[in-house]
């Protein structure tokens, strides 16, 4: 047993730890505390779905692959967005409590569940999407994996859609219109895939006025990403790119 | 509420602006160290081209810079919005540059 956890044993109820869930629809709700049994080795998400199972099933929440693939569990955590399914109990409990609310920065549906329209709206805004420069009857195109291209995108291809940078970023809260990190990382991602053919309408969706120079280089999404990428470098390259397409500039 | 020109014009401002701020330092110090009266310094921006366009591309800058960054603060921490963003960042604009530039124009004209 961690020191951690021993931590948290003493200052719960017996082996219990005392978590507080937000409960709500819409605008309105508050926190729940319920007493959740400590175990060794548990997830923000265990403790969610013992809750769940458990003590209240009304209680709503979104989970599918629980191995930190498919980005639909993260919430915030003691105030902080994290994928649950994937982060330690231990690691996160503050004086042998859990504070568990829906993403910041985005509606409430109910409970833990955020609606994710919006973030999803926003990556077809910044035209994140792939528009195939070929059709299926063309070659398959060889791409250079040591290409300056093909490594600035792999750097930030990785991502899950987990929303936890948006949540983050501060730029977001404060500006509704702002596209957000993952929108624009995606943005970069087919702003270097040689097999691409919209770069010139990618430029233009970015370069709006929720696009990527309202970012403050905070880099809160850089610090929260569960996949360790760096969406403030990504759009630190979409500014450069637009300005260069701006001025007429030649890569 | 930034749109790619706002972004330019913001980097190009501060772009003039850094060595104009150390060219006004260099010659604060330089006019206090020799300690030179208020008429001494007239005597030599006066009829200078060269001190008015100087101050006068550091005032245009000036208004620029701070009228862009202005409504990006005021845009994230108040309800200011779309025309009334707009007012306010000309309003900032104008009113940094006419003051800035009679300045000028005040030490600078023969």
């Amino acid at each position: 047993m961690t020191t951690d956890f021993a931590n948290h044993s003493e200052s719960s109820t017996g082996t219990h730890m005392k978590v507080s869930v937000w409960r709500g629809e819409g605008n309105s709700g508050a926190f729940e505390l319920f007493q959740v049994p400590a175990q060794e080795n548990q997830t923000i998400l265990d403790v969610v779905a013992w809750i769940q199972q458990q003590s209240d099933p009304t209680l709503s929440y979104r989970y599918a692959c629980r191995v930190g693939m498919c980005g639909s569990c993260a919430m915030m955590v003691n105030g902080k967005p994290r994928w649950t399914c994937r982060t330690h109990v231990n690691k996160v409990l503050q004086q042998g409590r859990l504070e568990i609310a829906p993403l910041r920065n985005l509606p409430v549906i109910k409970d833990l569940v955020a609606d994710m329209s919006e973030f999803f709206d926003k990556w077809v805004k910044a035209e994140a999407v792939f528009h195939p420069s070929k059709t299926r009857h063309d070659a398959i195109e060889p791409i250079n994996p040591a290409s300056p291209k093909r490594i600035a995108a792999s750097a930030a291809i990785e991502c899950i859609n987990c929303a936890v940078c948006y949540a983050a970023c501060d730029a977001v809260s404060a500006n509704a219109e702002y596209l957000g990190p993952a929108a624009l990382n995606r943005a970069w991602t087919l702003l270097n895939d040689e097999r691409d053919s919209a770069n010139s309408e990618r430029l233009k969706a970015v370069s709006g006025v929720g696009g990527c120079h309202n970012c403050h280089s905070q880099q809160g999404c850089m610090e929260y990403c569960p996949n360790e990428l760096n969406p403030t470098a990504s759009i630190a390259g979409l500014k450069r790119a637009t300005l260069k397409h701006l001025l007429g500039w030649k890569d | 509420m930034l749109d790619v020109r706002l972004y330019l014009l913001q980097r190009l401002s501060a772009m003039v602006m850094a060595p104009l701020v150390l060219g006004h330092i260099a010659m604060m110090i330089y006019a206090v160290q020799d300690g030179l009266s208020a008429t001494e310094i007239l005597s030599r921006t006066q009829g200078s081209w060269l001190w008015a366009l100087f101050y006068g591309t550091f005032v245009l800058a000036v208004s620029v810079h701070a009228a862009i960054g202005l409504r990006v603060i005021v845009f994230e921490t108040s309800g200011l919005r779309n025309r009334a963003l707009t007012v306010f960042t000309w309003a900032v604009f104008a009113g940094l540059l006419y003051p800035g530039i009679q300045a000028v124009y005040a030490v600078t004209a023969s």
